[in-house]
């Protein structure tokens, strides 16, 4: 792929995703803002699993964390909601660095298993700490600011924050910062005896993915403005890894085309049954056996095999 | 004094059940670099089965049988699927968890959201006289079944051929098959025993913590911790991270209510800082 045929292909979809309150009803303008706002959380956790090659099952989690922290001071405290989201992006960056010491050492299956026990640590406290939490009920209540509450508006926030948001990501794994993370990734060793500080580097990995979840956390509380344990839970953790395995691990757009593929398939399935995590499982199944290496990972593999046999 | 001695015997009734799910759950991680996430799912089908079977026969000895051989026959099939995985760790891992949900989903759909509790036999009910305080016989009942499973797995671990292979499995699983053993025989065999355990320990977890629709991760999470204290593939490692896990666990409730996971995982993510491979866990 050229750098210009790539330009118009960003460019497409950009305009695309610009025309959606127009052409869309109101119901399917607010499934595209949910879209994005896990499109946000999958590409976060690409950063780990594509670049770092730590697959994390704790984005849910820290995802989790910042809605609480927008619910719980919004409705609860009754502070400002732009300060209570620049506090949620904060206490999930923390959280983040928290596991993130304790997790990077570890690579492969531990790691996954490491970040799944501390997301579990999560999901505990939101359940047992029902004075701030509200345990199972959790907390409900209007977060948006006034002028976000039409809908497209919201929409369009969403969308100016997701495109600034993703150029970052994109930044930083394009940057020699994030060149050095691919390097861990195919071998740490090499790149200690390099001279890098691979430790350091995955850390601010991490905490990077980890703001990153926390800003698509952030933007869920003003969605949704609910937050229950469930939405800190393994299988919101699942949920997102699942839509950046099937986008293609290590492609970063592909959470996007992960995310919508999930989204529009969760709505279709529930509108006529209601064994939608059914539907994910056999889902993971399939992907696991049929296409393990994504949507985009597929097409460009294809790409590369029609490459080569010209 | 019996306040203490009464939680300590709790802590050892779930140890004892703890281990029974975690021995199978460290066995098939060490020797197939499997981390099956569908276990608690298996914990909770073999407790519904056995739930079934129990208040269907009238028999608490038929439904134990059939919750182990159900989740046994349900590993056989995990793992013919998992073969698809071409031993790539994170796609099993990922196909495990997609097996949890499927399993996770069909149980609701049978069962329902509500709680069940396994039906005790008679000569297991009521309480005896321990040290001078009444406990419940069925944990000690609990508590028996797990030291002697625990004998048994020991027995056949390091004094039967098969425990050999699987130990040697364990190091190296390479040579083993090198030197004409079909290894995955011996794969197969120790997934289904794993299996089994979970499904028994479901059966006899069923009648005193109860069938509920999420308390496959409850204990699943408890499993991991186990596991990660333990050390990966350790049978001695999965009894000392039970019983870690469980007095933790046990004291947490009682002591700070709000942070009981933090009492487990924190000691956890502390061991693991200085030792990653857990107690008895080897390097690889």
């Amino acid at each position: 792929m050229n750098m210009t045929h790539q330009k118009v292909w960003t460019v497409c979809t950009i305009v695309l995703l610009a025309l959606i309150p127009f052409a869309l009803s109101g119901y399917q303008t607010s499934l595209a803002t949910l879209m994005l706002i896990y499109a946000l959380l999958a590409m976060s956790i690409d950063i780990m699993a594509g670049y770092t090659g730590r697959t994390p099952l704790c984005h849910g989690a820290i995802f989790g964390v910042a809605t609480y922290v927008v619910m719980y001071y919004v409705t609860s405290a009754g502070g400002n909601p732009w300060v209570g989201m620049l506090l949620g992006i904060g206490l999930a960056a923390l959280v983040s660095l928290v596991f993130a010491l304790l997790a990077v050492r570890t690579s492969g299956v531990y790691f996954l298993l490491l970040t799944l026990a501390l997301g579990m640590v999560i999901w505990g406290v939101c359940q047992r700490w029902t004075s701030v939490t509200g345990g199972e009920n959790g907390l409900r209540g209007a977060v948006r600011p006034d002028w976000l509450v039409d809908p497209s508006r919201f929409y369009y926030f969403v969308l100016a924050v997701g495109l600034v948001a993703t150029l970052i990501m994109w930044r930083f794994v394009q940057s020699p910062f994030g060149l050095s993370l691919k390097g861990i990734r195919e071998s740490e060793s090499r790149m200690k005896s390099l001279g890098y500080h691979s430790t350091r580097h995955l850390i601010i990995g991490f905490v990077f993915s980890g703001v990153m979840a926390g800003v698509a956390g952030v933007l869920y509380a003003l969605f949704n403005s609910f937050v229950s344990p469930s939405s800190v839970a393994l299988a919101q953790s699942v949920k997102g890894l699942l839509m950046a395995i099937i986008g293609g691990v290590g492609t970063l757009f592909g959470g996007v085309v992960g995310a919508a593929v999930i989204i529009i398939l969760e709505n279709v399935v529930s509108s006529f049954t209601e064994r939608w995590s059914m539907v994910l499982g056999v889902l993971f199944v399939l992907t696991m056996i049929f296409a393990p290496e994504g949507i985009v990972g597929k097409l460009r593999s294809i790409k590369w095999s029609r490459k080569g046999s010209k | 004094m019996s306040f203490t001695l009464f939680q300590i015997l709790n802590g050892l009734t779930f140890a004892a059940l703890l281990f029974l799910v975690a021995s199978g759950f460290t066995l098939i991680f060490g020797l197939m670099r499997i981390v099956n996430l569908a276990h608690g799912a298996m914990y909770l089908m073999g407790g519904y089965v056995a739930y079934a079977v129990a208040t269907q026969f009238d028999s608490f000895v038929l439904g134990l049988v059939a919750g182990a051989v159900a989740t046994a026959l349900m590993g056989l099939v995990e793992q013919s699927l998992l073969r698809f995985a071409n031993g790539v760790e994170l796609r099993q891992v990922l196909m495990t968890l997609g097996l949890a949900l499927i399993i996770d989903d069909s149980a609701l759909v049978i069962f329902g959201g509500d709680t069940f509790s396994m039906p005790t036999p008679d000569i297991l009910k009521g309480p005896l006289e321990v040290f001078g305080m009444a406990y419940p016989r069925y944990r000690l009942f609990v508590l028996l079944v797990g030291i002697i499973i625990f004998i048994l797995l020991w027995l056949l671990m390091n004094r039967s051929r098969l425990g050999a292979l699987i130990r040697a499995g364990v190091d190296d699983a390479e040579t083993v098959e090198a030197l004409g053993v079909n290894i995955r025989k011996v794969f197969i065999f120790t997934f289904m025993l794993g299996m089994a355990l979970a499904g028994i320990a479901g059966a006899l977890g069923g009648a005193f913590l109860s069938l509920y629709p999420s308390a496959d991760s409850e204990i699943l999470v408890y499993s991991l911790a186990v596991v990660i204290i333990g050390g990966r593939g350790s049978l001695g490692g999965a009894a000392v991270g039970s019983l870690t896990v469980s007095m933790l666990s046990t004291f947490g409730q009682v002591w700070f209510p709000e942070l009981s996971y933090f009492v487990i995982f924190g000691p956890m993510a502390l061991l693991l800082a200085f030792r990653p491979t857990g107690l008895f866990g080897r390097p690889q």
